[in-house]
């Protein structure tokens, strides 16, 4: 059985958290279940109550909070100020903090822009598996010093260190927003347009694929500009889709943020456009939506992940369970190798965030 | 000959291979010319194998070593090591692979920065990450140093631009970093080896992401009778919601000394110059500009052009990007700084150098990424002089710990190298620094690659003043 989760309130307790235990899962809002599902032996580390944001100077385009600050909380106090998270986290409504969002990696359709989560993060501060406070980066939006700590935390999954603090980078939002649905015949149409597209200088704040053909474009910007804009889209597209604007688009996109892509487990697939004809082959049914040029795929899995991982092995691609029943959330091909294994256990030593103890790796 | 040298001749044939005095005087120093030092020797690999071999030698003789390409480094990133092994990357220089429709390139660490967008160029593509050394300096280096440019604000440094890497680590084994996707399922290993200063290993091949184009520019030029308005105008851009992608200010002296140069046209009496540059699709791009427009008006600027084309809009730049060769024209030497302020921040910090250059009777000139208070303080100095290098030194030391206590950083763009390790301990705490040394000692415990750098310990002796022999030519210059 494991033990309850502790639930630190301050950077100290989580040192102390990691000093007295022999191995820990952190976990923030719980809104990405298969990440923080404890293994035997785990104990939880409920970061929720490590929470707030500690500065914010709307001028500086940088703000610092604590791990377990809400997402909801973050973008609620940009929004104040005008501005938002570029790299755009999924999830905010069921809870998701912004230690989570940077231990899964995790960025939603707006990441188009101006890039995803690793290119937003600015600093951090973690504690190592032997208890040590540490700090890496900065708090302004240019930095050199040292090495990138804030970039290896992305996607480490709470398994380097346990996030305490970090510093992003921030944006103006678009004061004015506007969407096309396009509908192609099929896949093959939808993906010419897709490259023409991201070949081109316009600029889209979401360039997505929802199969078979649908491709969905967000613009954003002056709202004086935007009519000229989405006519020039049209031309370029040589069709006119169909416009969402108002309340509606942005319903649209928050319904979106949820990733309720329909039943079973949700999956995070990293992948460049051009294995999505192959992939569309193998996936069958599963709700899935193609994110970012097709770099990045979110999808519903209903049936074993096993036959999800020998897909994704088959293409060459690698997965990460975001909701679903498995103790090992990382799927398709494997992603391991020596400079990986041996920071890892440069940081954590005696394998206390290890999803195995070190000794059954072996 | 030392016999771990016979053994280094068997691995590369004469010509790639040298020790002699006068082949090792070229490699002696890089762009921060007050350091210099003598290798072993210099090998020049063509290949990854050929890399591999090298570091395979050095790990075998716990002999130290530097990978270089240019030598542009302004924090003496390739400075080599005494007795240590250089080695050599520019003639690892080709593009291997060039996809406009999946928008990468792939090419050797020596390929040349400036090259990149000008084999995209066809496509209507470049490579984002600008160093104003972009037409010397190599991927491999940028990549190693983490390098940054006029646009970092809105497109962010050169680890925001490489998708993936081969990389020879320090035991000689190879591993494969990222991927041509944007996005990742794990720790971000290439996040942690871009900017890692030749530490933790050598690139030999490098994937790098290429954008579009943007449609239209926007350039402004406006004059201020003082450097406190201009930074001033910068926070009124910010606090407009606009996001320009570069915005640039120059000095008195900067100004003069770039119009001296290169006579870009530049208002010659004015205090400050501020450039701000709007890109993307027309429609978005022209309102914006009327935005900025209104805001540049309010900020007290007594001149203001807009380049009304291509030309206008290079000749703006040119003057901007040749400032720093040009200020090191009116000085024998110089010293660079890079510290990071935030911006709110920039007025004060530049009140304090100017304080500072008064006390320590050395001239400063200040061209400086303002969009993301980037500041690159020029120190003018003459190291001819009894003791001026040293208190040139001084006075960067100190510039560097109001950074620091402003809230910033040491270094924005050039890398920690050998120029500022001693001020590492200003900006981490020990158990910062010691999580980095672990890392690294995980990687490489007998500390070979690019031993002496970015952590704080000895310092070799300087004995070397004077430009660079190619900035001299006017190749490259430091930004």
């Amino acid at each position: 059985m494991s033990a309850p989760p502790l639930q630190p309130t301050s950077a100290a307790e989580v040192q102390e958290a990691v000093r007295t235990h022999r191995r820990l899962l952190p976990r923030g809002g719980g809104s990405k279940p298969a990440l923080s599902w404890p293994h035997e032996g785990q104990t939880v580390l409920d970061l929720s109550g490590l929470s707030g944001v500690l500065e914010y100077d709307p001028g500086e385009y940088v703000f610092v909070a604590r791990a377990g600050t809400r997402l909801a909380e973050v973008e609620a106090l940009l929004a104040q100020h005008g501005q938002y998270l570029p790299f755009d986290p999924p999830l905010v409504a069921q809870g998701a903090t912004l230690g989570g969002t940077v231990a899964a990696g995790l960025s939603g359709p707006m990441r188009q822009r101006y890039g995803g989560v690793r290119d937003f993060i600015l600093g951090v501060q973690f504690v190592d598996g032997e208890g040590q406070l540490v700090r890496g980066g900065g708090k302004v939006v240019k930095n050199a010093a040292g090495f990138d700590l804030p970039k290896l935390m992305v996607g480490s999954l709470g398994r380097l260190g346990i996030l305490t603090e970090v510093a992003f980078k921030v944006f103006p939002a678009p004061k004015a927003t506007a969407t096309l649905l396009l509908d192609f015949p099929g896949l093959e149409g939808a993906l010419e347009a897709l490259y023409r597209l991201a070949g081109s200088p316009i600029e889209l704040y979401a360039l997505d694929l929802q199969p078979p053909g649908t491709l969905v474009l967000r613009l954003g910007g002056l709202p004086e500009a935007l009519p000229a804009r989405l006519e020039g889209l049209q031309a370029f597209l040589g069709r006119g889709g169909e416009p969402l604007s108002g309340e509606a688009e942005t319903a649209y996109w928050r319904s979106l943020n949820e990733l309720n892509l329909g039943e079973g487990a949700l999956v995070k697939v990293a992948l460049t456009a051009r294995r999505i004809p192959a992939l569309e082959q193998a996936l069958g049914q599963a709700p899935r939506r193609y994110l970012s040029a097709g770099n990045l795929l979110y999808l519903a899995w209903n049936a074993e992940l096993k036959a999800l991982d020998t897909i994704l092995q088959a293409q060459g691609l690698s997965g990460l369970v975001l909701k679903g029943a498995t103790h090992r959330p990382q799927i398709g091909i494997d992603l391991g190798q020596v400079m990986g294994h041996k920071v890892t256990k440069a940081l954590d030593p005696q394998g206390k965030f290890a999803q195995e103890p070190y000794a059954a790796q072996d | 000959m030392n016999p771990a040298l016979t053994e280094l001749e068997r691995l590369f044939p004469p010509g790639r291979l040298l020790h002699k005095p006068g082949e090792l005087v070229p490699y002696e120093s890089d762009a921060l010319t007050a350091f210099r030092a003598r290798p072993l020797a210099v090998v020049l690999p063509e290949s990854h194998a050929e890399v591999q071999a090298a570091v395979r030698w050095c790990a075998k003789h716990q002999i130290p070593y530097v990978a270089r390409g240019s030598g542009t480094s302004l924090s003496g990133g390739s400075l080599p090591i005494d007795g240590g092994l250089l080695i050599g990357l520019n003639r690892m220089n080709r593009l291997l692979r060039l996809d406009p429709v999946e928008r990468i390139a792939v090419v050797q660490p020596g390929f040349i920065n400036l090259q990149v967008s000008n084999a995209a160029a066809p496509y209507g593509l470049y490579y984002a990450p600008d160093p104003s050394s972009q037409p010397v300096s190599t991927i491999g280096g940028n990549l190693a140093f983490n390098s940054g440019g006029a646009h970092c604000l809105k497109y962010g440094m050169t680890s925001n631009h490489v998708l993936a890497a081969k990389v020879v680590l320090p035991d000689g084994e190879t591993v494969e970093l990222g991927s041509e996707s944007l996005e990742n399922t794990g720790p971000d290993w290439l996040g942690l080896f871009a900017g890692s200063e030749g530490l933790l290993g050598i690139a030999t091949e490098i994937t790098l992401r290429l954008l579009p184009k943007p449609e239209t520019y926007h350039t402004v030029l406006a004059a201020y009778d003082s450097l406190a308005k201009a930074g001033e105008a910068v926070a009124a851009v910010v606090a407009s919601g606009l996001l320009p992608g570069a915005m640039e200010i120059m000095d008195s002296l900067a100004i003069e000394a770039a119009e001296a140069a290169v006579k870009a046209g530049y208002p010659l009496e004015a205090r400050a110059l501020l450039i701000v540059e709007l890109e993307g699709e027309t429609p978005q791009v022209e309102a914006e500009a009327r935005y900025l427009e209104e805001v540049i008006q309010k900020s007290g600027a007594y001149e203001v052009r807009v380049a009304r084309s291509n030309e206008e809009r290079l000749k703006i730049w040119k003057g901007r990007k040749a400032a720093f060769s040009a200020v090191g024209r009116l000085s024998p030497d110089y010293i660079v700084q890079d510290g990071v302020v935030p911006r709110s921040r920039l007025g004060q910090a530049l009140q304090a150098i100017e304080e500072l250059s008064a006390r320590y009777s050395l001239r400063v000139a200040n061209v400086f990424h303002a969009g993301d208070g980037n500041l690159h303080p020029l120190i003018l100095y003459n190291g001819r002089l009894e003791g001026e290098l040293h208190r040139a030194e001084e006075l960067a030391g100190e510039i560097l710990k109001l950074c620091v206590a402003l809230g910033g950083s040491i270094t924005g763009e050039h890398g920690v190298g050998m120029e500022k390790k001693a001020y590492m301990t200003e900006m981490f705490r020990e158990a910062d620094l010691a999580a980095m040394q672990r890392i690294r000692l995980a990687l490489d415990p007998q500390e070979l690659a690019n031993r002496g750098k970015m952590f704080p310990g000895e310092t070799p002796a300087q004995s070397f003043h004077g430009a660079h022999p190619l900035e001299k030519a006017g190749v490259i210059s430091r930004e």
